[in-house]
């Protein structure tokens, strides 16, 4: 309900203006919706992540918790005015884009906002300042530590080694691969040019639906006569149910998995799952609860993941409530045992964890013709346009998807989540329609972490060599299969972590249960499986009288080491030169906590521990093609057209790096088209840490390509220096020069007068019944070291350092890598630590913890780049290896520090006090 | 159709309620959170523009912090080392945001169970003073917070005013909040000491609350009454005292480990009343 308008008057960014609005409306609202200053970003509206984050009257405050018309004479700065007179960014700003401070934008302008506020009432401000200020802004990609640097930069003059020039690759011929280059989409995200999911809106007036969900987990359903809602409510266009759906009522990650329907048919399975949608304008869909819907419910009892095999079964095709099953298997683990002179055993339990992107899903679809086109936050685009034919009833070539900036991805939108009903809707009433997600259905209604219940055992020699690793995981794969095979087979390869074990039996299952889907999110289940491996190896050590470096450097697989499906290692796999690496610091974390722990004599205990890690690029034997095309345009500008989405890990950047270099020519030089399924080719999905692996290699070949094509016209060698100009090319071979005319070449639809195609399918077989064969191209491999603070009184942990050392073949930009490191930490130590979903119970920012500012430690991050052959500069992906050792790292410190092994995670303070007292 | 009305004088907002009941919006930092699914048909009043009710002053025998006075006020107000508990306790409201927007008065309106504000009041002995065309009437703080969300505050009145009685210059205080992150945090368990201190260093009055573990902040009678005339010292905290608390399971921790570290908590309070400078954060 609205009350009447109100002319207000106020200073907005330096302006005096008066605006007409509700003033009982949310100040962030108005900013967004009435003047069209969407740089102010909502992930909450509750106060709790503090993206909204503007200055009232200089002070920050969220524009979420201001009613409008409390601005009446105030002043009113936001991230739109921050930038100098001219436009030029501020200091601030720049200092953020030069520490890669902005990964995916969304929570960027909060940031800003606090950190103005401080350094106008602080110039020189101490870190501790700076998390002060900044401490009520969430940053979900980052880790923080990117941020705090540019906030301290930005104060004063504190020169740091780390920073490279912005315009360092106006040096043309040096290689752009290698150096710190500034996010080429970094300026819009630090000005709120940027538009995201909630940002975009269609040209043409447009309807706004909203999903009626189900409060209940398990329960059926039958909707009633909706004559009086429409009655009541005139400007309700249309309610949606299952009956409407055009074409498939069913949608699903594999070919063979679809089980989602996008409006539940008389049965939920989940809290949350949608039953039907209302359409119409947004201040007649305010007017209407849920509860005035006609829903007649009859509750089910519940699906629990403990008792999941008694039924009753959720899918007719999953009997016992499995949805598959993983297994991997080598040699002889039973005659292993009875060789062994060490054995570990553990069970784990780990929690659902929830993406919290700050980034609530939003978009919108519009029809055009007989086709649809869909404008939304995604991570794969092609996936997304051939699951919405299906719902439609199309085909696919009558679907456009057009990303949106992602603020946060993280797996979780790798499902549908906004396309199918606004697609539905847009098709059938021919208008366009949008929806955005509040926070709570963001939080209830999407894929989670598979929780996991893990047994596993080891065994070893009386050197600590690794015999035989026996693994059985049941992961709770929710409602729907979503990403769950993906889980059951990645998990049993990772599960005995990167270490040469001969004997080995690996198995997985996928459980149905009434909770939410699991799906994809970094890691697909391998993060979970580490945290019992890792403690299985300290464990073997401390029986075995070995340093827990000393056990794993005795076992790390490296080059031509044989893996548990056969696989013998290339070129490139340096988990033995990442241990060599962190050792001497590993040894003086070990030295402060047992020298703190010497002279302690109140309740508080340090401990350091030290995990591995290993991870397959791309999918598991599957192909996961990509394809780039980089061409030349008339006016001599060169254009990459990438599909590969950047969901702020900073793919764009990276594809611009390695295509520049491959043509030869500055990156400057190099325009970028991204992600829009009419315009570039499929670059598979941003998952499983394949871009730079997978779609650079492809961004590499287009480069070459696209060179070859002019070097040949040119009849030039290979070494030949080419330079872009105005209108033409100029080749420079061993001094002499040829000149193409670009102009009298003909243009191809895009304006391209010359290009270059490239493709990259990472290599790799299918796996036999005992997962024997090469489920990767490549892998990954880290060792992390952890040193926290046990308040055994309390049962609080505090981490206080992270040193990591990371074998990424070679890092592109290292500053982007550095920051999916200190990213993967932040999110690693929230699964380790506060991290929970419950559903119904933490559906929102303030009862599911992620970690603020204040709880991240300093991080070391030591790039081992030893190249890998097949990546492209001998690059390969570290998106999800960045967090799967640090919760193990961080548990066994709590072990050291304490005696304890917490196996049940998150480790909260009531259950490490739990632990502590049993 | 909800109605958003901002009055500029008191009396106009008195007249207001007295009209039918309204809600009653301040800092709005609990309002908004509770209206993110939905907004309900509501009429609003927004106290924001009322004049003279921000500063905190001394007034007589008594400090007060009126309706608009913020959290961020609280920390940059000079006051005695008695309010160093509540201005402790008002750094770790939220975030900045938070606290630049939020009022103290708010907070105890609220009368949320894990109100960051309301164990700190009660150990200063904090008097709320309600404004109504009939009058105004002044109750002690534990009085009026009568449970979860439910305060003595009658529909047609507004919380004009904590009023706290000057602390002698000897009484010191602490806090300690207990959550399992940094910032932007629940409270799990939070305690407010509050003693004053006699020239031989021992006990002549003390006063102690814990928040979080009870459907409202609890003050600990026995514990207060064992302290007096002795050192600050933790081993003088017992379970026993811990009596008044009913703490229940809920997402940020079971009831068993909050009684286990209201315990740790309490002694740690009261260590730092003996300390040279009181401890601010667990």
């Amino acid at each position: 309900m609205r009350s009447p308008l109100a002319t207000i008057a106020f200073t907005l960014n330096g302006r005096a203006v008066e605006v007409r609005a509700d003033p009982a409306r949310r100040l962030a609202d108005v900013l967004r919706e009435d003047l069209g200053l969407t740089g102010t970003k909502i992930g909450c509206n509750a106060g709790d992540c503090g993206a909204c984050t503007v200055l009232l009257d200089g002070a920050q405050v969220c524009a979420c918790l201001v009613p409008f018309g409390r601005v009446a004479g105030c002043r009113i700065t936001t991230v739109e005015g921050l930038a100098e007179e001219g436009g030029a960014l501020s200091a601030l700003q720049t200092a953020f884009l030069r520490h890669g401070a902005a990964q995916c934008g969304i929570c960027t302008p909060g940031m800003l906002m606090a950190a103005a506020d401080l350094l106008a009432r602080t110039p020189h401000p101490t870190e501790a300042e700076v998390m002060d200020a900044l401490g009520g802004v969430l940053c979900r990609c980052t880790g923080y530590r990117k941020i705090i640097e540019a906030v301290l930069d930005a104060s004063g003059p504190i020169p740091s080694p780390q920073l490279n020039p912005l315009r360092r690759d106006e040096a043309k011929r040096e290689p752009s691969v290698g150096t710190r280059l500034a996010k080429v989409d970094g300026v819009a995200k630090l000005t709120g040019a940027e538009k995201f999911g909630a940002d975009a809106l269609p040209d043409e007036p447009f309807l706004t639906l909203r999903a009626v969900r189900s409060p209940h987990a398990h329960a059926r359903f039958t909707i009633g006569d909706l004559a009086p809602l429409y009655a009541a409510h005139p400007g309700l266009v249309r309610v949606l149910t299952a009956a409407d759906i055009p074409g498939r009522n069913l949608y699903g990650i594999y070919p063979t998995g679809k089980d989602q329907p996008v409006l539940a048919e008389g049965y939920v399975r989940h809290r949350g799952e949608p039953v039907c949608a209302l359409v119409g304008d947004a201040d007649t869909l305010a007017a209407i609860r849920d509860e005035d819907v006609p829903i007649t419910w009859h509750v089910l009892p519940p699906v629990p993941f403990e008792t999941a095999a008694d039924g009753p079964d959720l899918h007719a095709h999953a009997p016992g409530n499995v949805l598959c099953r993983g297994r991997v298997a080598r040699g002889d683990v039973e005659a292993a045992e009875a060789a062994a002179h060490a054995r570990a055993a553990i069970a784990v339990r780990t929690s659902f964890v929830e993406h919290a992107y700050i980034e609530p899903e939003a978009g919108y679809a519009q029809r055009i013709g007989d086709r649809i086109e869909v404008v939304a936050c995604t991570q794969t685009p092609y996936m997304d346009r051939d699951e919405i034919a299906g719902i439609l009833g199309i085909a696919p070539e009558q679907v456009r998807v057009v990303p949106t900036a992602v603020g946060g991805g993280f797996g979780g939108k790798l499902d549908l989540s906004i396309q199918p009903l606004v697609c539905v809707a847009a098709w059938l009433l021919r208008r366009p329609v949008r929806m955005v997600y509040t926070r709570p259905e963001s939080m209830g209604a999407t894929t989670k972490r598979h929780p996991a219940a893990i047994h596993a055992e080891a065994w070893a020699d009386a050197e600590g060599r690794l015999l035989a690793f026996r693994f059985h995981g049941d992961f709770d794969t929710g409602a729907y299969a979503s990403w769950g095979p993906t889980v059951a087979n990645r998990v049993p390869v990772h599960a005995m972590g990167p270490y040469a074990v001969p004997n080995v039996l690996c198995t997985t299952a996928a459980i149905h249960t009434t909770a939410p889907p699991s799906g994809a999110f970094r890691g697909f289940g391998v993060p979970q499986a580490a945290i019992a491996g890792e403690a299985l190896m300290d464990m073997l050590a401390e029986r075995l009288g070995l340093d827990p470096w000393e056990i794993r450097r005795r076992n790390a697989l490296g080059v031509g080491s044989v893996t548990a499906t056969g696989q013998v290692l290339g070129p490139g796999a340096a988990l033995p030169e990442c241990l060599d690496a962190i050792r001497p610091r590993w040894q003086a974390l070990r030295a402060e906590a047992t020298a703190f722990n010497r002279n302690a004599r109140g309740p508080l205990r340090r401990g350091a521990g030290l995990a591995c890690m290993w991870y397959g690029i791309g999918n598991t034997s599957l192909s996961n093609p990509s394809e780039m095309v980089m061409g030349l345009r008339r006016d001599g500008r060169a254009v990459l057209f990438s599909g590969a989405v950047d969901i702020g890990q900073g793919s764009n950047t990276i594809m611009v790096q390695i295509a520049a270099d491959a043509l030869g020519v500055p990156p400057s030089a190099v325009e970028l088209v991204a992600g829009d399924t009419d315009r570039t080719r499929d670059a598979g999905k941003t998952s499983a840490s394949r871009q730079t692996f997978v779609s650079g290699n492809a961004a590499k070949r287009a480069g070459e390509a696209l060179r070859a094509e002019i070097l040949r016209r040119c009849n030039a060698g290979p070494e030949a220096v080419i330079t872009l100009a105005e209108g033409r090319v100029i080749v420079n071979d061993g001094g002499v020069a040829t000149t193409l005319d670009l102009a009298a070449l003909a243009p191809d639809a895009e304006g391209i007068v010359l290009r270059g195609e490239g493709r990259f399918d990472p290599p790799t077989t299918e796996l036999d019944a005992d997962g024997q064969g090469i489920p990767y191209a490549t892998y990954a491999f880290a060792a992390q070291a952890a040193l926290v603070e046990v308040d055994t009184a309390l049962g609080t942990v505090r981490v206080v350092r992270i040193v990591a050392a990371h074998d990424v073949g070679r890092a592109i930009n290292p500053t982007l890598v550095e920051g999916q490191i200190h990213g993967g930490i932040a999110q690693g130590l929230g699964l380790a630590l506060m991290e929970e979903f419950m559903p119904g119970r933490t559906e929102n920012l303030h009862d599911y913890l992620i970690p603020t500012i204040g709880d991240v430690p300093p991080i070391e991050v030591i790039l081992i780049e030893q190249p890998d052959s097949l990546g492209p500069y001998g690059a390969k992906g570290v998106g999800e290896p960045a967090l799967i050792a640090t919760a193990p790292a961080i548990l066994n410190a709590i072990a050291h520090a304490t005696g304890v092994r917490m196996t049940h995670v998150p480790a909260t303070p009531d259950r490490v006090l739990a632990a502590l007292t049993q | 159709m909800g109605l958003y009305l901002r009055p500029t004088t008191l009396e106009g907002a008195l007249a207001l309620l007295a009209e039918r009941p309204r809600t009653v919006l301040a800092g709005g930092t609990d309002h908004f959170p509770a209206r993110v699914a939905s907004t309900p048909d509501e009429d609003i009043l927004d106290i924001s523009a009322l004049p003279g009710l921000r500063a905190i002053v001394r007034h007589g025998s008594y400090w007060v912090v009126p309706c608009l006075a913020t959290w961020s006020d609280l920390i940059a107000a000079p006051l005695p080392a008695a309010f160093d508990g509540l201005k402790a306790a008002a750094r770790q409201v939220g975030g900045p945001q938070v606290q630049n927007l939020g009022t103290v008065v708010g907070n105890i309106c609220n009368a949320s169970p894990a109100a960051d504000g309301i164990p700190c009041l009660l150990t200063l002995d904090a008097e709320v003073v309600l404004a109504s065309r009939a009058g105004r009437r002044t109750i002690p703080l534990a009085d009026f917070v009568l449970g979860p969300r439910r305060t003595a505050r009658r529909p047609e009145e507004l919380v004009l005013a904590l009023q706290i009685p000057a602390p002698p210059e000897t009484a010191r205080a602490s806090f300690l909040k207990l959550g399992a992150r940094r910032y932007l945090v629940i409270s799990i368990v939070m305690v407010a000491a509050y003693a004053e201190i006699a020239a031989d260093g021992r006990i002549a009055r003390a006063r102690i609350a814990v928040g979080a573990c009870s459907p409202v902040a609890r003050r600990l009678f026995a514990l207060e009454a064992d302290l007096i005339g002795r050192r600050p010292d933790p081993a003088l905290v017992e379970v026993r005292h811990l009596a008044p608390l009913a703490p229940i399971d809920d997402v940020r921790g079971t009831a068993a480990y909050r009684r286990a570290a209201a315990l740790e908590l309490v002694r740690r309070a009261v260590a730092a009343l003996g300390a040279e400078e009181a401890l601010a954060a667990a």
